[in-house]
């Protein structure tokens, strides 16, 4: 038997979201207004069930008394009034085992908290605020930002929902592609975030992964036949059943190919493989789907050595036309590498250094250095080290290419 | 719910048109206006002069200061606008997307504020 706070919190990650998005629609789009009557249902919670039990739905409890603060609430506002009506037809929760919400919700809520209108950060704060109940506090926590900044970001993105008129509706069918596609941006940013942190003293932000992956889980039950959304998912498991292996005991980075791959988790990439098989069987061919085939590649590669260099390089060629972008040209010049020899990835590397367009990235130095290491140019592979070094930005990295610049120097 | 929808352009590049391209966008805007007055979202719509006969007005120490050109030097100038009546931001985004110049300028979509009655 679970304590009452425990039930609380597992109510709060599992159904927060979709009683939010219900409430949202009933109050007429007021974002703030129905996570306060949601909020305020779970303290009741906290306050009662201890002494008077656990209901036996706890979802639909909390869903019939965040509806009645609601009601109270609609009754004091003149033009709610009318709406009262119909919030009863939409939760007549009478019984709380009745009750659901509709999916469609849930929905709404995904797409109105990545509207294109919304600023990316303001897109990323309301989703896990809003679809996994996250606090302002822990968002600010993942994101490095204080929570004073993060609270006015939540606070202006809901003013502009309002303002603006952001409407609470799925998009209509000619926009939905598009939209979806910014759905998928989003989910990407968090865990992006959360994988590769790009500031500060941990390399990875597991918490943050892991919402990006219930987001992912959520979009995919919500839009079971897009594609790209299956993809996104499998790129999303695949490389999160390496987390294990990445960081070293010290926090360090440890590459792919000096990963321990019994630390890898075998039924998430199982679960990955799956979703890839379900995306390709679907038609995918989009950006996020050739990612994830890459990811798989490595995935099933039971050591480094066996791993299929000559089809992520082609995977790679694919991906640099899909999303041209330095830093992809630059994974796509290692790669190459593998397949073809140290001296066909660094002509490629020498192009992009040539084009300017990474001027500041301190992963071009780095790759430029650890090619030169492999075809014997010590000289020119230290200074290429030291010039990472300057531009590098983690903690980890930091650490990571100083201990290959030592080990080159002992050489 | 009202919306403005602001054409920004390179003045610059507009100039530069030949006749026959100012005479096909000309088109191109009376096919629109003509469009949006049907489906009810036209409220109003101008183009303007360049930013050449512009003027600057401020009230400083209640002294009248008057300076030529615009209030602000910026890549893309405003052009003209529509305001229309649409339902959601999604439908006023759908509207600036038909604009002629969205395709070489930018189309600034901002809600007109409302002032809503008093409540309780």
């Amino acid at each position: 038997m679970m304590d009452t706070p425990s039930i609380l919190e597992r109510a709060h990650r599992e159904d927060y979201g979709r009683i939010v998005a219900t409430l949202i629609r009933v109050l007429d789009g007021d974002f703030s207004a129905a996570e306060e009557v949601v909020q305020d249902a779970f303290a009741a919670a906290l306050n009662q069930w201890p002494r008077e039990g656990v209901p036996r739905e706890p979802a639909g409890w909390l869903m019939r008394v965040a509806r009645n603060k609601a009601v109270d609430r609609m009754r004091r506002s003149a033009r709610l009034e009318a709406r009262v009506g119909e919030l009863e037809a939409v939760a007549p929760s009478v019984d709380d085992a009745g009750w659901q919400t509709l999916p469609d919700d849930s929905l709404r809520l995904l797409f109105t908290c990545c509207h294109p209108a919304l600023s990316p950060e303001a897109q990323v704060a309301l989703a896990l605020r809003c679809l996994c109940g996250l606090t302002t506090e822990q968002i600010a926590r993942a994101f490095l930002v204080s929570p004073a900044t993060l609270a006015q970001r939540l606070v202006r993105a809901q003013r502009k929902i309002r303002t603006a008129r952001i409407p609470y509706i799925i998009p209509e069918p000619e926009a939905l592609a598009e939209r979806t596609e910014g759905v998928l941006h989003t989910l990407y940013l968090v865990f992006s975030e959360g994988y590769a942190a790009t500031d500060g003293p941990a390399l990875l932000r597991v918490d943050l992964c892991e919402e990006a992956l219930r987001l992912a889980r959520l979009a995919r039950s919500l839009l079971p036949g897009d594609a790209e959304v299956a993809s996104l998912r499998a790129l999303m498991l695949l490389h999160h059943s390496r987390r294990r292996a990445r960081v070293a005991a010290d926090g360090g980075l440890v590459l792919l190919d000096r990963q321990d791959r019994s630390l890898w988790d075998g039924a998430q990439r199982d679960e990955g493989l799956a979703e890839l098989g379900a995306a390709l069987a679907m038609g995918a061919r989009g950006p996020y789907t050739v990612q994830a085939a890459i990811a798989a590649l490595h995935a099933q590669a039971p050591r480094a050595e066996d791993t299929d260099w000559a089809q992520i390089a082609a995977l790679y060629a694919r991906l640099v036309v899909l999303t041209p972008g330095p830093v992809v040209a630059l994974n796509h010049a290692a790669a190459v590498a593998m397949a073809r020899g140290p001296e066909h990835g660094l002509a490629l590397v020498d192009d992009l250094e040539a084009s300017g367009r990474l001027a500041d990235y301190h992963l071009l130095p780095a790759a430029r250095a650890d090619l030169l290491r492999r075809l014997g140019r010590k000289d020119e592979a230290v200074s290429a080290y030291r010039r990472a070094l300057a531009m590098v930005r983690t903690a980890p990295e930091r650490r990571f290419l100083e201990a290959r610049l030592r080990e080159l120097l002992a050489e | 719910m009202k919306y403005l929808l602001m054409i920004y352009e390179n003045e610059k590049a507009a100039e530069a048109l030949s006749e026959a391209d100012v005479q096909r966008v000309m088109g191109e805007y009376g096919t629109f206006e003509e469009a949006i007055r049907q489906s009810g979202h036209f409220i109003s719509g101008e183009e303007l002069e360049p930013t050449a006969a512009a003027t600057t007005v401020r009230i400083r120490d209640g002294k009248r200061l008057t300076t030529d050109g615009p209030f602000a030097e910026t890549r893309e100038q405003l052009g003209g606008f529509f305001l229309v009546e649409a339902r959601d931001l999604d439908e006023a985004i759908g509207i600036a997307s038909r604009i002629p110049s969205a395709r070489s300028g930018s189309i600034e979509v901002r809600p007109v504020r409302e002032f809503a009655m008093p409540q309780d």
